[in-house]
């Protein structure tokens, strides 16, 4: 795999490939040393034009466990803040070299433009309203590993659709996987069309129960009150995961960071069937097996890099301390 | 009471005016003449003097002969719908770069709108786009003033003294007229100043932020959409509003299957409406904007299949009377950026006619002779007389070859800009040569010719 932009760049095959890798990686997480030498030699840019707190850190995280160089770039300080165009900006980091560019962007398509611009991998960590493949990837292991696979699972995805980019991703990521989802939320907040990503719609909770997983998403607090919905609190009443809505053996999902009270309570969010922290857990392993996949996965030789013998391309070196 | 289209603003034909011309061999059709038939036209004095049979033509003497056995000549285009971008915005397209994209693309008259920087709200501006139109236009050119000042939608602008220096129309085109009030009072000045008005049917307040056309690929994409709404609801508005105040309008680029509905029920009431289509919404669909290439944002946006299907009809039926371009050019760094960040619109003049005849005549969908009446109609508006290929007319021609295939964008264009969305699209017929009042206003290289 040449970049990671879009879940649609995959196939089953290639989810369960990152998968497995990141259970894998998973396992060298649990040792006292946990650096592994898979990418030494390798340098990795973190380009973030948008806040992030776990997807940035993650994605650190991961290259550094991969003995990788690291150089974080936040749009707030840099010359991005100086008015300097993607282009630009890409142009200069491509000068430096790097191997990879992870990417996160208040503009669709960000990741999959700057392909255009840059010799290195691109990572796409969130584009816009567009999509946010590696989060999509790291709910699918996280549910692989609770549930063993997702086959005629039934998942719910509650919330705001309309801006939501995680949404896109695990819409598409679910069904492939062979799960059947459905998108809940206030018809002000469901785009039209939504149906053709391959998903059912509707604007009530009332069926919820038939779900095996559900997932909420985050309601923005700046986007909302009067324009979308009247009030969170209306919002709340109809929306709310609870567990007056939820049965116990539901597992709960959310990408981060929650709004306590408004589209989940607290009960249900700290209750037993909660994979909320899991997700971040297999965000770091599964983040570094999307690393390894565009940087050493063997499907593309990179040319001029004179390193093909570090034993990068092999993954018998997963194991190897650093 | 209409004016020759070389009534517009231009370079001319040069000093002493045109030399004759003598087009041999070509297949000339024109449906507003009924003439389909292989000819030699004789041009002399900047008018049709013969149209002869094949090989009969007599060649007045030091005439320019020009073999065109085996081409078209059509009556050349109008294009009510450009932006030349002068005055301020000229490293995107001025007179000169804009009029000669126009002559490429076989027209033989324009008019530019007047969403400029400054915009055209004075008499003044209007004088001094007229001058300079006049030695750097190598098509006739028609400026419109806007409709409000500093298109704000809020006060007119002194529409008679704009019509005093020359304006052909108003437009505050690129945005719409919001208030209801002021369309009235717009179209009620109309009885004293005339003119058509031309507008951009648009409620911002259903557009929202929407950067495409709203539908499966926008919720795909996570781009926010523009619902058709945005455009049908206003021109039932405006529809109504002109019907009620017997006054005359045209709506500029029709998008939506519902825009379609709405201006065939103000017609069907009485209302002197009009209609446009441009090239890009009759080949086009959203589907294109799955790429996130730029190049395919405009305004209104791209829409359906079914929106694309419903636009075609209605150029069939003659909801829609003309076609326009929308040209609007724009700089590489405003289009080589995210999708919701890039400038919107597109340039269209040179690829108009090549595009519309590769993807709707040569697969049957439309007639040749109803493309050719289409994009000629234009002139209308603003009581120009449309092209036509008859004794005594003005000689307004495009010598076309329908089988030439070539690359759109692959030689560059004459505009100063490239946002084309057709840019690398495979293209069948070819413009040769444009004939302005009897003179040559564009000769594609290698296009042989000799003298008498």
């Amino acid at each position: 795999m040449r970049h990671l932009l879009s879940i649609e760049d995959l196939d089953r095959a290639g989810i369960e490939r990152i998968c497995e890798r990141a259970r894998s990686f998973a396992d060298v997480a649990r040792r006292d040393i946990k650096k592994v030498p898979t990418l030494r030699g390798r340098t990795v840019v973190n380009l973030f034009y948008e806040s992030s707190t776990r997807t940035s850190s993650s994605f650190e995280l991961a290259a550094k466990r991969l003995s990788a160089d690291l150089v974080s770039i936040k749009s707030a300080g840099s010359s991005v803040d100086k008015g300097e165009s993607l282009q630009d900006t890409v142009a200069t980091l491509t000068a430096l070299g790097p191997d990879a560019i992870v990417i996160r962007a208040p503009h669709a398509g960000a990741a999959q433009l700057i392909t255009g611009w840059t010799d290195a991998a691109v990572i796409n960590a969130g584009d816009g309203k567009h999509e946010h493949p590696t989060q999509a990837l790291l709910d699918v292991h996280t549910l692989l590993e609770h549930l063993g696979r997702l086959d005629g699972k039934r998942i719910w995805i509650v919330g705001d659709v309309l801006h939501s980019r995680v949404a896109r991703s695990c819409i598409r990521a679910f069904g492939l996987m062979g799960a059947e989802v459905t998108v809940a939320g206030p018809p002000t907040l469901i785009p039209r069309g939504i149906e053709e990503l391959g998903c059912a719609v509707s604007y009530t909770l009332d069926d919820i129960g038939e779900a095996d997983v559900v997932y909420g998403l985050r309601m923005q607090r700046e986007r909302m009150n009067g324009s979308f919905v009247p009030s969170l609190r209306e919002y709340a009443i109809h929306y709310q995961l609870n567990s007056r809505r939820l049965n116990p053996r539901q597992l709960v999902m959310h990408p981060g960071p929650v709004n306590r009270g408004i589209e989940i309570s607290p009960e249900t969010m700290d209750g037993p069937s909660s994979l909320i922290t899991s997700q971040v857990a297999s965000g770091l392993v599964v983040r570094m097996a999307v690393l390894y996949e565009v940087l050493a996965g063997g499907e593309r030789p990179r040319s001029g890099r004179g390193d093909a013998s570090s034993g990068a391309t092999s993954p018998a070196s997963i194991g190897e301390p650093a | 009471m209409s004016e020759p289209v070389t009534s517009l603003d231009w370079r001319g034909a040069g000093d002493g005016g045109p030399g004759d011309l003598v087009v041999r061999g070509a297949v000339a059709l024109d449906p507003r003449a009924g003439l389909e038939r292989e000819c030699d036209i004789v041009i002399r004095d900047g008018r049709i003097a013969a149209i002869a049979e094949a090989g009969a033509g007599e060649e007045p003497e030091g005439a320019e002969v020009i073999d065109a056995a085996g081409m078209h000549a059509l009556p050349a285009f109008f294009d009510p719908h450009v932006h030349l971008r002068t005055p301020g915005q000229e490293y995107k397209e001025d007179i000169e770069t804009g009029t000669r994209s126009a002559a490429a693309g076989g027209y033989c008259g324009i008019v530019a709108m007047a969403n400029t920087d400054p915009v055209v709200d004075e008499p003044e501006t209007v004088r001094a786009l007229r001058e300079r139109a006049q030695t750097e236009a190598v098509v006739p050119t028609g400026f419109v003033g806007t409709v409000t000042k500093g298109m704000r939608g809020e006060e007119l602008t002194e529409m008679a003294e704009l019509r005093e220096a020359g304006a052909v129309g108003f437009s505050d085109d690129g945005l719409p007229i919001r208030s209801a009030g002021v369309m009235q009072r717009a179209l009620q000045y109309q009885h004293l100043v005339g003119g058509t008005i031309l507008l951009h049917e648009e409620d911002p307040e259903l557009t929202r932020d929407g950067v495409m056309g709203e539908g499966a690929v926008s919720a795909a994409l996570g781009l926010a959409g523009v619902p058709s709404i945005s455009e049908s609801t206003m021109i039932a508005r405006d529809g109504l509003l002109c019907l009620y105040e017997d006054a005359t309008a045209h709506v500029q680029h029709l998008s939506a299957r519902e825009s379609v509905d709405a201006v065939a029920a103000a017609k069907a009431v009485g209302a002197r409406l009009t209609a446009e289509l441009t090239p890009h919404h009759l080949t086009l669909t959203d589907e294109a904007v799955r790429s996130l290439d730029a190049n395919f944002k405009m305004n209104p946006p791209l829409r359906t299949e079914a929106d694309r299907l419903a636009l075609i009809e209605a150029l069939r039926s003659g909801v829609v009377d003309c076609i326009g371009t929308d040209h609007a050019p724009h700089a590489i760094n405003e289009k080589n950026v995210p999708f919701e960040e890039a400038n919107m619109g597109v340039i269209g003049l040179e690829t108009a006619f090549p595009v519309l005849y590769t993807e709707l005549v040569e697969p049957g969908v439309i007639d040749l002779g109803l493309l050719v009446e289409r994009m000629g109609a234009g002139a209308e508006l603003f009581d120009l007389d449309p092209s036509t290929i008859a004794v005594d007319a003005e000689a307004n021609i495009a010598l076309v070859d329908l089988d030439a295939e070539w690359e759109a964008g692959a030689d560059g264009w004459e505009s100063r800009s490239s946002n084309s969305c057709f840019n690398g699209r495979a293209m069948r017929s070819r413009i040769l040569m444009t004939i302005i009042g009897g003179a040559v206003a564009f000769r594609r290289r290698r296009f042989a010719v000799r003298a008498a």
